[in-house]
């Protein structure tokens, strides 16, 4: 197929139009009638000028420019890239969902309201809180509020002194960067030689300045920590609260609980446990849980039953306040609880199942070729890169080969405690086929490395563009289009 | 089976042969057995096709929607016409089923699509630089707000009374967790009290924040505002409707420095209030200060001209707790659609949209006015929405519309005390005269 390379603003052309609107059949007047010249715009407004078929053209030929899921294979380590299902779009895209204003009254929505409150039930359940929100916007923002509810919490008791909260050296970038958003210091701890949490080393840090600890188990090596009932026994006892990001969930359904574990407050990602596209990048949604002393905490409103009514409720004087607009993601909420009613308790426990049965297959095909770790891992598997050395060939360079077999690479670099990690996340959704001709290419890649490595550092060969020059992107900022 | 997990049983058992194990179980030998979930999940059994579809379509049924009632309730949700390209386009899965563009060999069609909004956005608000998006219109403005205690390490931010009640409660929440001051500034007729505003404004002052058109749907003279704040040298942050922007004042025109808003309105369904589109714009000067993901143009190893994330070193996955912002998923889907939405109305669209939203809102008005059933609160210049007084009470007014198959306005009380019975009414591109028409002649026999 030809090349295409153009820019929206590139194609446009004075005169050209693709929008109709209704005659405005009021009576006849300037904008200089109505309102004082000095408040109106006097600069030009640059957006293109293009017919309808020029913008469908235009767009159509950028998506073929890009991979997703439903292209392919989508390995992409802590971000759970399962497919997303078809009858979830629909759903979320019934007039009667997307059609209504979120201050209509509450008497003219009550089949959204009790969606949502259906939905926090079942995620309350799922994982072992006894109350929830679904106001945040994505994952980090549940983090956000997590941690808002934290400190709420010690400054309600008196407890003025926990400003700090403990990161594990394997989070996520986004736990201490939303410690660091709610005003807390962040604490961070070296973990041990298999990659979990250091015992030693987190009694080291606990006392009486420590306002919790963020966690995920599995974490981010794929491993379960199961030292997890004793790490909560000390932070309990040292008077914190155990945050669980629940990036990793798709690991446990159905199997154990972060509520059992210990953990007092979880936040989940409905983009990727709960099947809701990516959308490039967002939107997601990341709904918050608590154990039952903390739902006075939770941001307003609160979703509440009274006899058969559903109502917004604003008057809780303990809540942490407001944290977004409005309720949260709905379309998402709509699209994740569609799931939920397909997949049961029983789909749910079998997704998490032949999530780490995959992980754990591609794992032990690849440890001839990759270094990893002897012990059995959850839904994702971190490699260390090569295992025979290759000269010169980086993790970004496997990373870039395998775009050349038609694949989304893993992510890469992370969690940072591992060098040249290559962290590979199947999800349930892959078939064993795609799994082995997967395999199959990385250990072809693994050979190539050795016998033809340019192979490796001029990949990926066949795609739209290739290496970027990133340096130079950020030098020599240019951020928009300019005539 | 289900529908989404290929693997059969026998797939999955003779999978586990090959890695050496018995049985699942053996996938989970290391949690502990006390901490294992003995028991099924208490959820619903899984259901098919058709039965979600009826559930679905049960719930659905239980709401009123735009279609069902004549909407002129706005306040920051707003039913603007949606053309039928943005759902197509929004619709291919090569955009929705994809994430951030981390790799850009194969991910151009999104890494464009954005570099194109940042673009527009810019050139909409006539602002230097634009992100990627935020959230919603409500957490850029914190984001802002943020960003200003960072750069000029003061901790006051100042916010006009007539900037969104639900805008500050969120920024008063951020602010406050954030270890900052949140100073609200009263409104007077309808407009921020300047004079309360100039006695505010100090040297501890980090940002001061307004919103254009208002919350009363005016459009504020913003000079002298401006000037305070920067006499002060605090950064000026403006919230903004992007459709106003096709005839109004753009941020970059009234000094901004930084220029942040709600795009829903730019070819984005209501959908019960989210997901939604931030946006933030702000001058070069802060382009390294900004929050969220920012695509720029480069070259690829051919010299092919190429766009990829970029000033990556602000943001958490490499800073950590000393990155801008802690944001990392956005709302790429929502500035596609904007994108779509702007590249199909175009520098002409966009204007006629918002002068139909500017002269049906007038008319609006003025019959109301003339119906002598509605009081003028202010007399100021406003853009799509604007605010009256009912001689009923607004609580009659709202349900007798309602019974009508109307949508009313907003009632200004739960957060205006002073504004008994006030109702702010919007009007978009959308209504007709024979809908104007309509409301008026109910609100007149209203008791």
């Amino acid at each position: 197929m030809k090349e295409y390379n153009k820019l929206i603003f590139e194609i446009s052309k004075e005169g050209r139009k693709a929008y109709t609107l209704p005659k405005c059949d009021v009576p006849e007047c300037t904008k200089e009638d109505l309102i004082p010249e000095e408040l109106l715009r006097k600069t030009t407004l640059d957006l293109p000028q293009v017919s309808e078929v020029d913008v469908i053209r235009h767009y159509t030929q950028l998506s073929n420019k890009n991979y997703g899921v439903d292209s392919g294979f989508y390995p992409l380590g802590s971000c759970t890239m399962k497919y997303n299902p078809k009858i979830n779009e629909d759903m979320a895209s019934n007039p009667h969902f997307t059609g209504i204003h979120p201050y209509q009254p509450e008497k003219t929505v009550q089949g959204a309201l009790e969606l949502m409150y259906n939905l926090e039930i079942k995620l309350a359940e799922i994982v072992g809180m006894d109350g929830f929100t679904l106001q945040p916007a994505a994952g980090a923002h549940g983090e956000l509020t997590g941690l808002m509810i934290i400190k709420a919490y010690h400054e309600s008791r008196g407890d003025n002194k926990r400003k700090k909260i403990i990161v594990p050296d394997s989070a996520h970038g986004t736990n201490p960067a939303s410690a660091a958003v709610a005003g807390f210091d962040i604490v961070e701890i070296k973990s041990d030689e298999s990659g979990l949490v250091d015992l030693e080393n987190l009694k080291a840090v606990l006392g009486d300045d420590i306002a919790g600890f963020m966690l995920t188990n599995p974490n981010t090596l794929g491993l379960f920590d199961t030292k997890i009932s004793d790490i909560a026994k000390l932070v309990h006892d040292t008077g914190g609260l155990l945050y669980y990001d629940g990036a990793n969930t798709n690991a446990i359904m159905g199997i154990t609980r972060p509520g059992d574990m210990g953990f007092d407050i979880v936040h989940l990602n409905l983009h990727k446990t709960f099947s809701t596209p990516h959308g490039g990048g967002g939107p997601g949604s990341g709904p918050v849980g608590v154990k039952k002393d903390l739902i006075s905490y939770l941001p307003v409103p609160i979703i509440e039953k009274v006899e058969s009514e559903y109502v917004l409720n604003y008057d809780k004087p303990q809540s942490i306040g407001k944290i977004k607009s409005f309720y949260g993601s709905f379309g998402v909420i709509v699209r994740a609880y569609t799931y939920i009613l397909t997949m049961g308790a029983e789909g749910l426990k079998k997704a998490s199942e032949v999530a780490v049965l995959n992980a754990n297959y591609v794992k032990e095909k690849l440890k001839l070729y990759y270094l990893s770790s002897d012990t059995v891992c959850k839904h994702e598997c971190v490699l260390g890169g090569l295992r025979e050395h290759a000269e010169g060939i980086s993790t970004l360079d496997v990373a870039k080969r395998v775009i050349d077999y038609g694949y989304h690479p893993p992510t890469i670099y992370f969690p940072l405690i591992v060098d040249n990690a290559i962290m590979i996340e199947p999800t349930e959704t892959e078939s064993v086929e795609t799994l082995d001709s997967f395999i199959e290419a990385m250990i072809n890649i693994a050979k190539e490395a050795l016998e033809n490595p340019e192979l490796l550092k001029n990949a990926p060969h066949d795609t739209p563009i290739r290496r970027t020059d990133d340096v130079k992107a950020a030098r020599y900022p240019v951020l928009k289009w300019s005539k | 089976m289900f529908p989404y997990i290929p693997n059969t049983d026998l797939d999955q058992k003779k999978m586990l042969e090959d890695i050496g194990l018995n049985n699942i179980g053996d996938l989970f030998k290391d949690i502990p057995l006390n901490l294992k979930l003995n028991r099924r999940l208490n959820i619903n059994e899984p259901m098919s096709e058709l039965e979600v579809t009826k559930e679905l379509k049960n719930l659905s049924g239980k709401n009123l929607n735009s279609e069902d009632l004549v909407c002129f309730l706005g306040a920051g949700a707003y039913d603007h016409y949606i053309p039928s390209v943005v759902k197509h386009i929004t619709s291919r899965s090569e955009f929705y089923t994809a994430y951030t563009p981390y790799q850009p060999e194969i991910s151009q069609g999104t890494l464009q699509a954005i570099f194109e909004y940042q673009t527009m956005i810019a050139s909409l608000t006539g602002m230097e630089v634009s992100n990627a998006s935020m959230y919603d219109g409500a957490t850029a403005c914190a984001e802002a707000a943020m960003l200003s205690m960072g750069n000029t390490k003061r901790k006051n931010i100042i916010v006009s009374k007539t900037v969104h009640p639900d805008t500050r409660k969120v920024l008063g929440t951020y602010i406050k967790f954030h270890g900052g001051v949140l100073i609200e500034v009263d409104s007077k007729d309808g407009e921020t009290d300047v004079e309360m505003l100039s006695s505010l404004v100090d040297n501890n002052t980090a940002a001061v924040i307004v919103q254009n058109p208002n919350f009363f749907g005016i459009v504020e003279n913003l000079a002298e505002v401006e000037k305070i704040t920067h006499s002060n040298k605090s950064l000026f942050i403006m919230s903004v409707d992007p459709i106003s922007l096709g005839i109004l004042k753009t941020p970059g025109e009234i000094g901004a420095d930084i220029a942040v808003g709600e795009a829903q309105s730019l070819g984005n369904t209501m959908n019960f209030g989210g997901p939604y589109l931030g946006f933030m714009t702000c001058s070069t000067k802060l382009m390294r200060k900004m929050p969220g993901r920012i695509v720029g143009q480069t070259e690829d190893v051919d010299g092919k001209r190429a766009f990829v994330l970029t000033l990556q070193a602000r943001e958490q996955h490499i800073r950590r707790q000393k990155a801008t912002s802690n944001i990392c998923s956005d709302q790429s889907l929502n500035a596609l659609a904007a994108a779509v939405y702007m590249s199909v109305m175009g520098k002409e669209g966009i204007k006629e949209v918002a002068e139909q939203c500017m002269r049906k809102s007038h008319y609006a008005y003025n019959q109301l006015i003339k119906s002598g059933k509605c009081k003028v609160i202010f007399n100021k210049p406003f853009f799509k929405e604007f605010v009256v007084e009912t001689i009923a009470t607004s609580d009659k007014v709202n349900d007798g519309l309602l019974q009508a198959g109307i949508l009313s306005g907003y009632s200004l009380e739960k957060d205006y005390p002073e504004l008994k019975n006030s109702i702010l009414f919007c009007v978009t591109e959308k209504r007709n005269k024979e809908e104007i028409d309509k409301l008026v002649k109910l609100v007149e026999v209203i008791e």
